[in-house]
């Protein structure tokens, strides 16, 4: 599904990845743990084609599309969804008139018509019970005056509803009490199925004990420097990321 | 901001109702002395009074200056470059009803979105519709008069309504007012006249639509609306001119009097020209609009401002009556290189009056835009309230939103909140919109209708939809 090949961006003037491969098949859960300053963030913000992140080599293959060549909103309709570490309000503007606003972009983007308000209600509605969010947050302006747990719900809220191929949650466990991380590890684990692939950005272990990675990678210096199953992620946790020094020299 | 934005803002759409209507008109040439006033007088066969009314203005306005505190910019205006007087040929044997009137002229309107046709029009909206400087048509009178609401052109009240009109003409807004005030009231060829009887709610909504068509031509337009006691009504005005090179003058006076617990809804959506992406062109809107509340009465002004090369315009009220209550919710709206000075005067007078004033800016491309407001506790208010709430938005680096709020309070009981935020559109708002599908043009869009939202709830319901659409318009290639 995604095929990352020698990846190499800046921010600015610094580089922050260097030659990163990651191929992430569909059905696949890849977690990216790293210390601080890795470039876990980059990796996501690069794929979505936030501005500022500069691309300076490497391919990017998404079912067979060259997605470095297309926009960040043509990325988002070809089923490739970001959610934020820190996710930013919209004063005015009704999580519901977002919602379904970015939902018919996605279905013009298929060539299928606008939802109807009827049934699009009705999706919200239901899709709401299952991250255990009170309806009242449909008709509330986007993350305005929500807490760090709602605005991650609502970061789930929106994926659940716009059912992408390749989900990246960057860092969505920060800030989230043990109920919170619950409800959001739940609606992912109800979205993986076999079409689907993830992109796990966390620094602790903790969250994968929610979310079970089939792979883990360990991202240091702007590249992957170890790769492994869901037992990694036990060693970082008890190790540090110390001992990798020693073994990447 | 980001580069995406800044190319939106450079390809700023076709301002949709810069068309010019070829139709002959009589227009008189440019100049302005006491015979133009008294030919203006007597084209529209007005009676001695109003001939005197008016020459008594022009005689003002010669020892008046133009004024220069506004943090607006512009070439000195050339007064005896403008003609004061345009007027399309057909309308000269006045028409009797609508298939007597030029369909070139209700081409226009159809044109603008403003069917004029009886079978089209905008149901439960009554349009008077100006042209230049005479008002076409008049949709809906006679279902009006059915209610006892008097909806005509001012020319026409100046007639068949002699004793209300000298009695309320300048009653809110002197001859003396003020220099565009002066201009107005010595040149004002035509605008809308509304009366509302006593205990009546007026059936409908009432709209006028003006309309600027001739070159080099002013449009001084003069609405008056009488309110009698315990009546209601909700009146709203929509304006569009050709798109020309050269800078035209807007020079209108707006009357409002709610008399003891009237309610007055007055709604503007201005879209005059706002000249081009260099920022030639475009009208100069001097406008002067006021509103007086007795007891218990209620004005509301609600304006979305997205026209015009150069704003001036503070619509207030004197909230003379005890318990009265005035209102100000604005969306002023520049791009590229339009200027904005607008806001509004809140004068407490009587006792337990309310005052609210929402002021949405917001600021695209090389714009700049001020509120300036005053807010006013006379000695006699006791008890008075006020609060104020100035929010600005910019978009770009290059533009500018300034706040000039003036608190005066002479009475120690009365209460005057005003708070004040400005924000700018982030980068990482449009990155959530787009990373959610959304292209930029439509998530800036909806960042500022969100923005708007506490004024659009203000608008009658027909011109909410209007008014968000006009912003999305005026944002196209303004964005930033």
């Amino acid at each position: 599904m995604l095929t990352i090949n020698n990846l190499s961006a800046n921010v600015g003037e610094t580089q922050i990845l260097r030659d990163l491969s990651l191929t992430v098949k569909a059905g696949e859960v890849h977690a990216i743990m790293g210390p601080n300053g890795a470039g876990k963030s980059t990796l996501g913000n690069v794929l979505t084609g936030r501005e500022g992140f500069e691309v300076t080599g490497g391919t990017v293959d998404f079912d067979g599309k060259d997605l470095l060549a297309l926009d960040t909103e043509e990325r988002a309709r070809e089923g490739i969804f970001l959610a934020f570490q820190y996710p930013v309000e919209i004063p005015g503007v009704s999580n519901m008139e977002f919602l379904k606003a970015a939902l018919d972009a996605k279905r013009a983007h298929q060539g299928l018509e606008e939802m109807s308000s009827v049934e699009f209600m009705k999706l919200a509605r239901e899709t709401c019970r299952q991250v255990r969010m009170d309806q009242s947050f449909l008709k509330r302006g986007v993350n305005e005056g929500f807490s760090g747990g709602e605005k991650k719900r609502n970061e789930i809220l929106q994926m659940m509803l716009l059912q992408p191929r390749l989900c990246i949650l960057d860092e969505t466990d920060s800030g989230l009490d043990i109920d919170a991380l619950q409800s959001v590890s739940d609606g992912v684990n109800t979205m993986r199925t076999p079409e689907r692939g993830f992109i796990v950005v966390t620094h602790y272990q903790r969250l994968l004990d929610y979310i079970e990675p089939d792979f883990v990678h360990v991202l240091a210096q702007g590249r992957i420097v170890k790769s492994g199953t869901k037992e990694l992620a036990r060693e970082l946790e008890a190790h540090g990321y110390g001992w990798l020094d020693s073994e990447v020299a | 901001m980001s580069e995406q934005v800044e190319s939106l803002i450079r390809s700023r759409k076709e301002y949709a109702a810069g068309f010019h209507t070829s139709i002959d008109s009589h227009t008189l040439p440019p100049g302005l002395d006491e015979d133009v006033v008294r030919f203006i007088s007597l084209k529209k066969g007005e009676p001695e009074w109003m001939t005197e009314w008016r020459l008594k203005a022009y005689r003002a306005w010669l020892e008046m200056k133009e004024p220069n505190w506004a943090k607006v910019k512009y070439p000195p205006v050339d007064f005896q470059k403008i003609s004061y007087y345009s007027a399309p040929k057909s309308m000269d044997d006045k028409p009797q009803s609508l298939d007597e009137v030029d369909p070139e002229l209700l081409a226009t309107y159809e044109k603008l979105g403003i069917p004029l046709h009886e079978q089209e029009m905008l149901a439960g909206v009554a349009v008077d519709a100006v042209f230049d400087s005479v008002s076409v048509v008049t949709t809906f009178r006679k279902k009006l008069w059915e209610a006892g609401v008097i909806f005509c052109p001012i020319s026409e009240a100046v007639h068949e309504y002699p004793e209300l009109v000298q009695k309320y003409l300048g009653s809110v807004v002197p001859q003396k007012d003020n220099f565009f005030a002066a201009l107005n009231s010595a040149v004002f060829s035509d605008g809308s006249f509304v009366y509302i009887p006593k205990g009546v709610r007026c059936p409908m909504e009432l709209s006028t639509y003006f309309r600027i068509n001739e070159m080099n031509t002013g449009q001084f337009e003069r609405t008056l609306i009488v309110a009698e006691e315990g009546s209601h009504v909700s009146y709203l005005e929509g304006c569009t001119a050709p798109m020309r090179d050269e800078n035209q003058l807007h020079a209108a006076v707006v009357e409002l009097v709610a008399l003891d617990n009237a309610e007055i809804k007055y709604s503007t959506v201005q879209n005059w020209y706002p000249g081009d992406a260099e920022g030639k062109g475009g009208i100069y809107n001097f406008v002067t609009k006021r509103g007086i509340c007795h007891t218990n009465a209620k004005i509301s002004w609600t304006q979305v401002e997205t026209g015009s090369a150069v704003t001036w315009k503070y619509p207030s009220c004197i909230l003379k009556g005890d318990n009265s209550v005035g209102e100000f919710y604005s969306v002023a709206l520049t791009n590229n290189y339009q200027q904005a000075d607008t806001g509004t005067k809140m004068i407490h007078l009587g006792k337990n009056t309310r005052s609210t004033i929402i002021a949405k800016g917001i600021s695209a491309g090389h714009s700049d835009s001020s509120y300036r407001g005053l807010v006013r506790m006379n000695p006699g208010a006791e008890g008075a309230r006020n609060f104020t709430q100035c929010d600005s938005l910019l978009i770009g680096d290059k533009c500018g939103a300034h706040t000039f709020p003036y608190i005066e309070s002479r009475n120690p009981s009365a209460i005057v909140e005003h708070e004040a935020t400005t924000s700018k559109v982030s980068d990482d708002q449009l990155f959530l919109c787009q990373q959610r599908g959304l292209d930029a043009e439509k998530a800036v869009s909806m960042i500022v209708n969100g923005f708007c939202r506490e004024v659009f709830r203000e608008l009658p319901m027909e011109f909410a939809v209007e008014a968000g659409k006009l912003l999305e318009v005026s944002l196209e290639g303004s964005v930033g």
